[in-house]
């Protein structure tokens, strides 16, 4: 069921490829528009580029929570699914899944050629490239539960924005964290082990959580 | 086997409805009527468990149905005012994904089989937003044809058909009666369906 859902979700990122897209350039452009800005420093570039490229990340990832539940929701397709027979449980899981693949997927890949223009090391380009598939689909499993609750809701995406940035603050910090600690040669494994348990609690707890807040939402 | 007692629904400030009794019985169909506005589609989301009743109970089989969840799911089909079907995709996808999440799978033959039988043959593979809404209503409808689910609650079926359309929607609902199911329906159009009992349930 997982894989149905999974596939579904993809193939209709397929055949709306525009979103997908936006949320790719919107991420490549604002990771851009820093070294335009800041000027040629390298020193402050290094410095700053994990912190850049996990903020864009982050943006990048809630610019398209709203459309995880809302076309579904809209055309009737959501209500057959909490009406299935199956677990809302996998349901949910594999939408969350769908849209890290959609979305965290292309961000990841295109991270270490961003970070060519900080002038990041290749072992900080590694250890960011990492620590963002690590993260994004904490990102993705955090934002499903925002989503759902805020489902239906006039400007529901301001309201989304609020309810899940505090949420993503953690992720954040240990992300961005781990590269700064590669870069002054400390060892980033305790980052990536919290970062790892992060992940390990969201794919257990966001899953429910969300299907939860569907039904309130449905309702 | 469907049972409702004393059922009650609000809205807001609102009492939709009070009092709502009825037992359905294997090969029977309810028809749920009233003017627009007093709850007929409350109703039918309150059956399917996507909505609770403010008072009363919904029973299947003699048990709740929410304490039932997924078992109460494998028996009942849902076709409401929202057509359920993906614009992006073609008649063909929508109906595999939609009764692969009813759980029950089907391969590419059959889906072509029952999207020929309700009328859509040779536009199988367009998407459906190029559909008109009458096809796409069409598209919905086929879930019916591949389900194997005992109680079908269906809101407006008849919305947006054709005589012919119309016409088999009638076939459809009086086989599936003849075999023991059981539907619970909305609708303003005269439709005569033939069934073992039939009962009307007026909302004032």
């Amino acid at each position: 069921m997982l894989l149905w859902i999974i596939q579904r979700d993809l193939l209709l990122a397929m055949r709306r490829q525009s979103d997908v897209l936006t949320t790719l350039f919107f991420f490549i452009i604002v990771v851009s528009l820093f070294p335009l800005s800041v000027g040629p420093e390298m020193n402050m570039l290094r410095t700053m580029a994990p912190g850049i490229v996990w903020v864009a990340a982050l943006l990048a990832s809630m610019l398209s929570l709203g459309r995880m539940f809302s076309s579904d929701y809209l055309d009737g397709t959501l209500e057959q699914m909490l009406l299935s027979p199956h677990s809302l449980f996998l349901l949910v899981l594999g939408k969350a899944l769908a849209h890290w693949l959609v979305t965290g997927v292309p961000l990841v890949l295109m991270a270490p050629i961003l970070g060519i223009q900080y002038d990041l090391p290749a072992d900080a380009l590694f250890v960011l490239t990492a620590s963002l598939l690590l993260g994004t689909p904490i990102l993705s499993l955090i934002g499903a539960i925002g989503a759902a609750l805020t489902l239906g809701l006039r400007g529901g995406g301001v309201l989304v924005s609020l309810l899940v940035l505090p949420l993503y603050i953690p992720v954040l910090i240990f992300g961005s964290g781990a590269v700064e600690a590669s870069s002054a040669g400390l060892g980033y494994g305790a980052h990536f082990s919290l970062l790892g348990a992060f992940l390990l609690v969201a794919v257990a707890f966001s899953p429910w959580a969300t299907a939860s807040s569907l039904r309130i939402s449905m309702e | 086997m469907l049972r409702g007692n004393d059922l009650v629904c609000v809205r807001g400030d609102r009492r939709l409805f009070e009092d709502v009794n009825f037992f359905l019985d294997a090969g029977g169909i309810m028809r749920v009527s009233g003017p627009n506005g007093s709850g007929k589609t409350s109703l039918l989301r309150m059956l399917c468990g996507l909505s609770l009743p403010a008072h009363g109970e919904i029973s299947w089989r003699g048990t709740a149905i929410r304490s039932l969840g997924g078992e109460y799911y494998n028996e009942v089909t849902y076709l409401g005012h929202l057509a359920g079907v993906k614009d992006e995709l073609t008649a063909i996808e929508n109906l595999r994904i939609s009764s692969a999440l009813a759980g029950a799978e089907i391969g590419e033959d059959k889906a072509r089989e029952v999207l020929q039988y309700v009328g859509l043959g040779g536009r199988e593979l367009l998407p459906v937003k190029v559909l008109s809404q009458g096809q796409k209503k069409r598209v919905a409808l086929a879930r019916l044809l591949v389900s194997s689910t005992a109680l079908w609650i269906l809101d407006e079926p008849l919305v947006a058909l054709d005589t012919s359309a119309i016409k088999m929607i009638k076939d459809l609902l009086e086989q599936h009666l003849a075999q023991g199911g059981m539907v619970v329906m909305t609708t303003h159009q005269e439709i005569d369906i033939a069934a073992a009992t039939i009962q009307q349930l007026q909302l004032a």
